[in-house]
């Protein structure tokens, strides 16, 4: 149903490591429940809207005037892995 | 205290009217049994002592509550029982917390629950199964099992969880108590780390139907923080309903059909008996679409999951590994192993479902089963004014029995999840005991009661009804379970 090569991709999309056992135990079980969702891919749903929200709602609008304050920065900061000169401080994004 | 903690917060309340205790007396009584957990029921406990947080009691009827680790407050750990998680200590509170501490509520502890809340037993928690206090060798349920446990294991006088395909029912029925999920939008989720967005709802766990009321009425209402909170129109007022006269219960044809432990289906054909006997009527309805609701709901919150979770990538908060390398180094590193076996699944299989070329096939086409299942509840609803089912194919399941087997434990959700989809309330009150299918000690069952949206107040009276013509008085063993 899925194969090994789908598992990695999907895996590297997600930004998940997988070790070689989970790769195996993910085929498998995103196997089994793949088989099951599928019964749904054969209904006949042409013309049936989605449903992405359940209550009815439309433009929840209010006045643009900052009604609440935002964090301070420092606070916001607080619990960052590696604050740095007020700002969160990664890792390059290149390669070395 | 024993006798303290023998009351319901409503039978509590009236007690301390009547001079019988303090408020003081009745949070200190609490603060101290919350401290004799051996469930594993809580992640964090208040250790300010029970007599800063007696202090605290501005309104003599409220009781101390514990809170689901899934709820932002604001200095107090909060993980959402992942490793990812570890040591955070959110900058702000949930709304719903909030309104509960205003409304001078004191807070226990927050509770254990599955790792995001994804879970129906609380084994996927990063800190340990919870302990079902019935049967310690049982699971409680989940995802809010600690908040059940608590309340049935005489932790906490009441709970508050989330549901987003049963996590507040399943655990409930599991642990004979009352699991309440509202209408989606009658409570705000600012503050609630998200799981499924378009499914996620807080609630309350509690002894009783009115506990349940008391609680929803403090929880709901619209929150700026939140556009899409609604509120409950009129509020929640106690329920009082005497009799069930005049009052349609539908039972889904197909459901019945479907594989339900022998002992359920008992309590479940008893429980249609007693609304009988209470002047309430019985009929078929159909909900056709309700066998698909499993197939929909594990792809809907999967991919809503894998969009949420995105945000736990070690930059902004909660656990960084693999720093040295290079950015996405990191972010490999610190999601593998910060995530726990079963949210990896459902990011995968969210990520999947979500991935070109298949997007249509299982996302597309599983929003429109939803519409079908609103649909069909919409129709149910023009003949009666309630649809009721077991809660749960079957009671506690043992510790690690369904583990190995992603797809028997998402097949739990049967009952829960097509509410859910719908978005309307739903609750479980516990009818009656069962012997498990293997043998061993009775345990709970719960029976299902779903409403329209917005339906609380009738829901609620109708409940109350049914759980006063009931009786259930049943109390897990002594302190081994």
């Amino acid at each position: 149903m899925i194969e090994r090569e789908q598992v990695l991709h999907v895996a590297r999309l997600a930004r998940l490591r997988l070790s070689e056992e989970e790769v195996e135990t993910m085929v498998g079980e995103l196997s089994g429940i793949l088989e099951h969702v599928d019964r749904i891919g054969n209904l006949d749903l042409e013309g049936v809207e989605p449903t992405s929200h359940v209550v009815a709602l439309e433009n929840v609008l209010r006045p643009d005037d900052a009604p609440w304050q935002s964090l301070p920065r420092e606070v916001a900061l607080a619990s960052a892995p590696e604050p740095s000169e007020g700002a969160f401080r990664v890792p390059s994004p290149q390669a070395e | 205290m024993a006798d303290i903690l023998d009351l319901t917060v409503l039978e509590a309340h009236n007690a301390k009217m009547a001079g019988e205790f303090s408020p003081q007396e009745h949070v200190e009584a609490w603060f101290e049994a919350a401290g004799s957990d051996e469930l594993n029921a809580y992640l964090w406990q208040n250790d300010r002592g029970a007599e800063a947080a007696a202090i605290e009691v501005e309104q003599d009827w409220n009781a101390p509550i514990a809170v689901k680790d899934i709820f932002c407050t604001e200095g107090v750990p909060t993980t959402a029982a992942s490793r990812i998680l570890e040591g955070y200590r959110p900058p702000y509170t949930a709304t719903a917390v909030r309104q509960l501490i205003e409304a001078g509520l004191p807070i226990l502890g927050k509770t254990n629950m599955d790792e995001f809340a994804m879970g129906s037993s609380n084994e996927n928690s990063a800190y340990g199964p919870v302990l079902n206090p019935w049967d310690r060798e049982r699971v409680p349920g989940g995802s809010s099992g600690g908040s059940a446990a608590a309340v049935a294991g005489g932790l906490a006088p009441w709970a508050i969880g989330t549901d987003t395909g049963g996590s507040i029912r399943q655990p409930a029925a599991f642990c004979g108590i009352v699991g309440l999920k509202p209408t989606y939008g009658a409570i705000s989720r600012y503050g609630m780390i998200a799981f499924a967005s378009s499914l996620d709802q807080c609630g309350p766990l509690t002894r009783t139907v009115s506990d349940a009321a008391l609680l929803l009425a403090m929880l709901q209402g619209r929150d700026p923080l939140d556009s899409t909170s609604v509120g409950i129109e009129g509020g929640v007022s106690l329920p009082d309903r005497e009799d069930l006269s005049g009052l349609r219960f539908g039972v889904p044809a197909e459901l019945a059909r479907d594989a339900v432990d022998a002992g359920v289906r008992e309590v479940f054909e008893r429980t249609l008996a007693k609304i009988e006997e209470l002047g309430g009527e019985i009929a078929e309805v159909s909900l056709p679409n309700a066998e698909h609701g499993i197939s929909a709901y594990y792809v809907i919150a999967p991919a809503e999951a894998s969009s949420n979770l995105a945000r736990y990538d070690g930059v902004r908060y909660g656990v960084r590994k693999g720093g040295d390398g290079d950015l996405i180094e990191m972010y490999e590193t610190t999601r593998s192993e910060g995530f726990g076996a079963e949210v990896k699944r459902r990011i995968m299989l969210g990520t999947y479902a979500l991935s070109s070329g298949y997007y249509d096939a299982y996302y597309g086409q599983a929003q429109k089963v939803r519409t079908r299942i609103a649909q069909d509840f919409s129709g149910a609803f023009a003949d009666v004014d309630f649809v009721v089912t077991p809660t749960a194919p079957s009671v506690a399941f043992e510790l690690g029995e369904k583990t190995d087997d992603p797809l028997a434990m998402y097949l739990n959700d049967f009952f829960t999840v097509p509410m859910s989809l719908a978005g309307i309330p739903a609750i479980s009150i516990p009818a009656g005991l069962a012997e498990p299918e293997g043998g061993g000690r009775q345990l709970p069952v719960g029976f299902q009661i779903a409403a329209p949206a917005f339906g609380e107040q009738r829901l609620l009276d109708a409940a109350y009804a049914l759980e006063q013509g009931i009786g259930f008085d049943a109390r897990p063993g002594g302190r081994d379970g």
